[in-house]
């Protein structure tokens, strides 16, 4: 299986071409069942290689299929080549598989909407663009599917274009992101500069041998961390996520949830020797980043009021924790971390998915209530991912949450205790949101009235009284909420530590599969005292998430104190303002100069030669007089000259 | 003594290349166009002085031919190009070569 | 004895000459441009061309300088030209450029060369005379050149017919028609 990974691609790329040609006549729901077999074929496709590299030996587990040669130009030499090693597996098997519970979803979700296979075709299109990234043997591919994953998530986030909210966030998220593929392509020049070739094997073999400059390794490490911050939403580039809560919720849970926001981790491990190789400083400000993000980011999720904004900040403030990781050298957490936040996000994506559609469109987290009575499956499910991300155990994320803040004490205490404040932030504002929206009275009943009066015949259709009624949704809907609250449930099973109560042989599954990918780069903690201390540590952030959980019963369920909700954190520390002031201003200024000198200077210089010519000719015209006498005389005094070239030339005189 | 010096063939090409600077000095000065016409016979004349001149001087009868040749062509050059003067002259009489500017760029 | 002749002869042909380009009324012009023709055929017969000097008399200036005459009297271009005005400075500049470079190099060359002219001159080869000569050479050798010659009269004669000719009101009125034609798609042009 190892030989056709392009299938990988292959599969959503005949999805997308099929329904480009025959969208309209298959129609709903059609359209979205060859969109979810695509994506399933490319999942089954991702089994059979992971099974593939699993019988290959720890050291050979790297397989290189090129397709063609893409840029032949002379010393620029760059394949269309896919790599199949641990580390794109995995990502291939979580992105299939994930995106496919999600095409399955959406069928559901978006029924009745006329634009149904379009929105598949994006959907198909951006599998492909991810899959594409993840397996790209150099960093070009890699770069087509970056691009490709951008373009795809501002098709779907302006997919109801309509709405002017939604076409701003989709162009904002387009131009954010461009900002950071700067530094991804300045990386790439710069590698290609000292190394002469973009693939990963010779940049990173470079790295391993010490063969690069550390101003090289450092430049290339810290640009691609640019385009990291700008695709994974880190501060400063981190505010087209939450406006990207505009595009349909599918798109929410699979693009800035599980897969397009993870690239920019994932470059950061596939690039982990480049950051062993280059100065100490850049490993050092990717966690700072990281870990200040997750603080800020968790901050404002307290205040949000919209159901899938919480989502959206708490997801900016998991990818900083994932950033923390791969600063502190934790890569192998890291990618666990994704792995499981992939889960239980999506998980509650969908759950807000399947409450906005029950709830008829309402996203305001005010006006729901007690709906686990009315969507028991949703509640369970949604509960589920709570305590995934909570940090509860046995859910998944505490497992990797525990191992990303051992990893950062071992870096720096300081980075430990703002690990801890922002576990007990999510654990606080997570409980905030399933009391406000599944517990406690039900708020929607003032809602009813304005929707009975907006909606008329159609509330009245969907409840038996004339009264508004939340429903349960659909089978096709739910099934994807079941499978990914197992695998919620589960998911910490792949990376297990080392605490005296589990087997050997279950410890560090993950670790030991990814372990020829990072082994330049993970750090290692086993002589550290935080390392011997780590079963009292992880006792210490269960007992986080208790006292965030506690502490959002006691003021949302039990009205115990009054709630705490600045407008300053709500209005998101006025970041966004601040940066459109900025820009209508003294950034505006800026780019008014820049474009004075390109009409003045640049096109005066083109238009400048023109003129010069025009002007020249018009004075070589006058030679032109029409006069015989004049074109007589001027032969002749060329037959004089020449006459001179002959008799002086040949010695006459 | 004077009579004893034969003219040369130096002497004929001396004449002959005056004449011709004559018939071009004309052309380049006159403005009516038939005048500037018999400045061109001028020069033609001067070339076929030049002719005979090198035929006795070499023996060869070939230069007498193409003088033969010239005075024909420059007979049948005559009438075509008066024939155009008086075509451009009877739209516009008492034209001069000035006149004649429409190639003006 | 030759020595005379060339100088009387050379005399009239500058004096023609000069004549030609310095005289103010054409009709004037054209009596000294016979005057140049007589000298230079002159200078034939001393040079043993007889033939020539006929062929020349005759037909320049028997009747090329009468077609000229011909023409200035019947277009009434008699009138003198004023040699004191002249519209383009420019023009005198090159004519002195042109006359004097022309003669003085052409003469300077000349004058170098003469040593390698100067031997014995031979008289002609053969002992036919002139005509006989000039006539076995234009027939055998260069055949081709007169016969072409030929054509070439004729085409000369037919063109300046059809140059000349008065148009008929018919083809007056084709010809004014055409040539509005094409004012106008030349005003188009322009606007474009």
């Amino acid at each position: 299986m190892l030989d056709v990974i392009w299938l990988i691609p292959a599969f959503p790329l005949a999805g997308f071409l099929t329904i480009l040609l025959f969208g309209r006549r298959l129609g709903e729901p059609l359209a979205g069942f060859v969109a979810a077999g695509a994506v399933l074929g490319s999942f089954i496709v991702s089994a059979g290689a992971y099974f593939d590299l699993l019988s290959l030996d720890e050291q050979d587990r790297q397989h290189i299929e090129t397709l063609f040669s893409w840029v032949p130009v002379s010393s620029l030499q760059i394949d269309m080549a896919f790599l199949a090693d641990p580390l794109s597996i995995t990502m291939c098997l979580f992105v299939t598989g994930i995106a496919f519970l999600i095409h399955l979803f959406a069928i559901g979700y978006m029924h009745g909407d006329p634009k149904f296979s379009k929105f598949f075709l994006y959907l198909n299109l951006f599998v492909l663009s991810m899959t594409l990234l993840v397996l790209g043997e150099n960093l070009l591919v890699t770069f087509l599917g970056w691009e490709g994953v951008g373009t795809c998530s501002y098709f779907l986030i302006s997919f109801w274009h309509h709405r002017d909210s939604a076409a701003t966030a989709g162009k904002k998220a387009f131009i954010t992101n461009r900002i950071g593929d700067w530094g991804f392509m300045l990386a790439m020049f710069i590698g290609f500069e000292a190394v002469g070739s973009v693939s990963y094997g010779a940049l990173n073999g470079a790295a391993e041998a010490g063969a690069l400059s550390q101003n090289s390794a450092t430049a290339i490490a810290a640009l691609l961390f640019v385009g990291a911050v700008g695709k994974s939403a880190q501060f400063p580039l981190y505010l087209w996520l939450p406006d990207a809560m505009e595009g349909p919720t599918p798109v929410s849970a699979l693009i800035h949830a599980a897969t397009m926001v993870t690239a920019g981790v994932f470059l950061m491990t596939r690039m982990n020797p480049m950051i062993a190789a280059a100065a100490p400083e850049v490993a050092t400000t990717i966690a700072w980043v990281g870990a200040l993000t997750a603080l800020f980011a968790a901050t404002i999720a307290v205040a949000q009021t919209d159901i899938k904004k919480v989502l959206a900040y708490s997801t900016v403030s998991q990818l900083g924790y994932m950033f923390l990781a791969v600063g502190s050298g934790a890569y192998v957490a890291a990618i666990f971390h994704m792995v499981t936040h992939a889960f239980f996000k999506a998980l509650m994506f969908l759950g807000s998915g399947s409450v906005i559609h029950g709830m008829h469109d309402e996203q305001d987290m005010r006006k729901m209530g007690a709906l686990r009575k009315f969507m028991p499956i949703t509640a369970v499910t949604f509960l589920i991912g709570w305590l995934a991300i909570a940090g509860v155990p046995p859910f998944a994320g505490f497992w990797s949450k525990d191992e990303i803040l051992l990893f950062a004490l071992v870096k720096s205490p300081v980075l430990y205790v703002i690990g801890l404040v922002t576990a007990v932030l999510t654990a606080f504002y997570m409980t905030r949101q399933i009391i406000m929206v599944f517990f406690g009275e039900a708020k929607w009943t003032s809602h009813a009235n304005a929707d009975e009066a907006a909606h008329g015949e159609e509330a009245l259709a969907s409840t038996a009284h004339g009264e508004f009624k939340p429903h349960e949704s659909q089978p096709i809907m739910l099934f994807p909420l079941v499978v990914l609250a197992g695998l919620s449930i589960a998911g910490g099973l792949i990376q297990l530590p080392s605490f005296s109560f589990i087997p050997d042989n279950w410890q560090h599954k993950l670790e030991s599969w990814l372990h020829p990918v990072v082994e330049v780069g993970e750090a290692s903690i086993k002589d550290s005292s935080a390392y011997d201390n780590k079963e009292l540590l992880a006792l210490l952030a269960i007992a986080c998430a208790g006292i965030g959980i506690a502490i959002g019963v006691a003021i949302y369920a039990k009205h115990l104190a009054k709630p705490v909700e600045p407008k300053i954190l709500a209005e998101g520390w006025k970041y966004d303002r601040g940066v459109s002031a900025f820009m209508g201003g003294p950034g505006r200024k800026a780019f008014e100069a820049i474009a004075w000198f390109d009409k003045a200077i640049v096109d005066g210089a083109v238009n400048g030669v023109a003129k010069l010519v025009t002007g020249s000719a018009g004075e070589v015209r006058k030679a032109q007089t029409g006069n015989v006498r004049n074109y007589a005389g001027i032969v002749g005094v060329g037959v004089v000259i020449l006459l001179v070239w002959f008799v002086v030339g040949r010695g006459v005189l | 003594m004077l009579a004893a010096i034969i003219p040369t063939t130096t002497y004929y090409l001396v004449l002959a290349s005056v004449l011709f600077a004559i018939g071009a000095t004309g052309l380049l000065i006159r403005r009516n166009p038939l005048v500037m016409f018999m400045c061109i016979e001028l020069m033609l004349n001067a070339v076929n002085l030049t002719f005979v001149a090198f035929a006795i001087r070499f023996g060869n009868i070939d230069g007498q031919t193409a003088v033969f040749f010239v005075l024909v062509v420059a007979a049948a050059e005559v009438v075509v190009g008066l024939g155009i003067i008086i075509s451009i002259l009877r739209r516009r009489p008492g034209a001069t070569a000035d006149d004649l500017a429409e190639l003006r760029g | 004895m030759e020595l005379l002749v060339f100088v009387l002869s050379s005399a009239m042909v500058l004096v023609g000459a000069l004549g030609v380009i310095a005289v103010r009324n054409p009709v004037h012009a054209a009596l000294s441009l016979v005057l140049t023709l007589f000298g230079v055929a002159v200078h034939f017969v001393s040079l043993e061309a007889h033939f020539l000097a006929a062929v020349q008399v005759i037909v320049y200036a028997g009747a090329i300088v009468v077609l000229f005459l011909f023409v200035i009297m019947l277009l009434g271009v008699d009138k003198a030209e004023n040699l004191q005005i002249e519209p383009f400075p420019v023009q005198r500049w090159l004519a002195g450029i042109v006359g004097l470079g022309l003669s003085g190099l052409l003469i300077a060359t000349i004058v170098r060369g003469r040593d390698t002219l100067a031997e014995n001159e031979p008289l002609p080869a053969s002992g036919d005379d002139n005509i006989r000569a000039l006539a076995r050479n234009l027939f055998s050798d260069h055949v081709f050149a007169f016969e072409f010659t030929s054509v070439l009269l004729i085409v000369a004669v037919a063109g300046t017919v059809l140059l000349t000719r008065k148009t008929s009101p018919a083809e007056k009125a084709a010809a004014a028609e055409h040539a509005a034609r094409l004012k106008t798609s030349q005003g188009q042009k322009a606007e474009l």
